[in-house]
């Protein structure tokens, strides 16, 4: 392990030099293994938030007080300290250049993980189908890689909405609601567009996109999802 | 600390399947089966009942030991107080199907309880509020969670997780875990 | 709370393939849907169920560091290498 990077107050990126890695696929996942000084072994899957392209593998990792795993990883894991990898794997919730677009991506909360590494491959592979990223956070202290995304925002091409369901700051001009269907239609554009559609993040999030974006017209086909979090 | 587990200071959260949202003024618990008649409580009857707080260790199989815990409920000795029982073992039944088996013996005498608050607040549903059964001396998969009844039995019936392969019995301290051991 | 897409490694060590892309039918209530959205839990060990009936499909238990599979609750469970989705709901 390379380096270890606060995201938020909640969040820390891990910064992996893997021997003999496989590029991976933007959304694929990586299993990690822990085994901690004691012998404890624990093992979770976790979205690979680097794209293809970059130098090193990054992973995103939420402290939840209730997981088997993400308190070692995003509280006691030290430069320098070791992890067994597992992968890349998955091949549903991916995204590649030659899928073409245009392309939707909608975040709940860490959720923004995976679709953060398609952004990044867009951007690497010089692919030039429009892309719209919803990303849904509490607050704005709550949003990971703010900067990188911010950024991202100026590019041609590329449209970044946040919508901050519960303290937004002052002059804030965002969305400042949960998803509903009228928020999808200003974000992923008329249905005949055909975009292609990836929703991340906590069961209810992700269903009412689902629902949402069906009920608009968008076929079930287009549209692929990954849950995790609570419901 | 028995054989093969690890101390944790978080609480993990492992479950078979959704977690059921309940209401209160819906929820009931019945002592049912083996038993001259059965016997039901509503949330409200239950509150009324003697409450106990304890502190114990518990054990999950998957090698985690959660040290102190505190727990408040009602003694299952309590609920089985006046019932005329021909059954040696008890299937306790769970909102959402979770099935788990044990001796009458294990859950009589002190050892265990239906527990409806955790370090002194109410009992999550993450954790198996409203309430979970707690039998602290087997490994944590008998402490079913969102907990409905026992049914008492004459003969033992295999629970969901012994289903699949996890110990009858389950006794930590000489490492139950699988069927075999 | 996971979804299929959680279990990709395990499913591979178990089917020897990617399985995620697979779309499994329900043996109580007939749904079909891609594994990779089936309701995935997380216990002692790994239950897969129907998202529309709460049906088991899938159970993976490790015992002595074998993984024992239960797919009795899978009526149907078909390789596609053009993956879809029937159902939103």
């Amino acid at each position: 392990m390379v380096s270890l990077v606060d995201e938020t107050a909640q969040t820390k990126s891990i910064v992996l030099d893997v021997p003999e890695w496989i590029p991976h696929r933007a959304g694929q996942h990586v299993d990690v293994r822990l085994t901690a000084e004691d012998g404890y072994q624990a093992q979770r899957s976790y979205s690979i938030a680097s794209a293809p392209e970059d130098a090193r593998l990054e992973l995103t990792v939420e402290r939840l007080d209730d997981g088997e795993v993400s308190p070692y990883l995003a509280g006691e894991l030290r430069e320098g300290d070791e992890l067994e990898l597992r992968g890349p794997i998955g091949g549903y919730f991916v995204w590649e250049e030659a899928f073409g677009g245009p392309l939707v991506l909608l975040a709940g909360g860490s959720g923004v993980v995976p679709l953060r590494a398609m952004l990044r491959h867009h951007q690497a592979a010089g692919s030039t189908v429009p892309v719209s990223l919803l990303y849904s956070a509490r607050t704005f202290d709550d949003v990971i890689y703010r900067d990188e995304l911010m950024t991202l925002a100026t590019v041609d091409g590329i449209e970044i909405a946040f919508t901050l369901t519960r303290v937004q700051p002052e002059g804030w001009q965002g969305y400042r609601r949960r998803i509903d269907r009228e928020l999808l239609a200003e974000i992923a554009g008329p249905a005949t567009d055909a975009p292609l559609v990836y929703v991340c993040g906590p069961t209810a999030f992700v269903e009412t996109a689902a629902t949402e974006l069906v009920a608009l017209g968008h076929r079930p086909e287009r549209i692929r999802t990954e849950r995790f979090g609570p419901s | 600390m028995p054989p093969g587990q690890y101390v944790t200071t978080d609480f993990p959260v492992l479950s078979a399947g959704p977690t059921p949202r309940v209401q209160l003024d819906g929820w009931s618990f019945t002592i049912e089966g083996a038993v001259d008649s059965p016997v039901s409580w509503s949330w409200s009857d239950f509150q009324s009942l003697p409450p106990e707080t304890v502190t114990v260790d518990i054990h999950c199989v998957t090698k985690w030991t959660k040290l102190d815990t505190v727990w408040t409920g009602v003694s299952v000795d309590t609920l089985l107080d006046g019932v005329e029982t021909q059954g040696a073992f008890v299937t306790a039944f769970s909102d959402g199907g979770y099935t788990t088996n044990l001796p009458l013996a294990d859950v009589t005498g002190g050892k265990a309880w239906i527990a409806y608050a955790y370090g002194g607040e109410p009992l999550e549903p993450e954790h198996g509020g409203p309430a979970r059964l707690l039998v602290p001396h087997l490994y944590f998969w008998k402490s079913a969670k969102w907990v409905r009844g026992l049914e008492l039995r004459a003969t033992d019936k295999p629970g969901f997780w012994e289903n699949y392969g996890y110990n009858n019995y389950g006794d930590p301290w000489r490492e139950q875990r699988y069927a075999g051991d | 709370m996971l979804d299929g897409n959680a279990i990709a490694g395990l499913l591979f060590e178990v089917f020897g393939r990617e399985t995620t892309t697979d779309t499994g039918r329900c043996a109580a209530c007939g749904n079909v849907a891609p594994v990779a959205e089936l309701a995935v839990y997380l216990g002692p060990g790994t239950v897969v169920r129907c998202r529309r009936c709460d049906n088991v499909l899938m159970a993976f238990v490790p015992i002595r560091g074998i993984v024992c599979v239960d797919l009795g609750g899978l009526a149907a469970l078909e390789h596609d290498e053009t993956p879809f989705r029937f159902d939103v709901s």
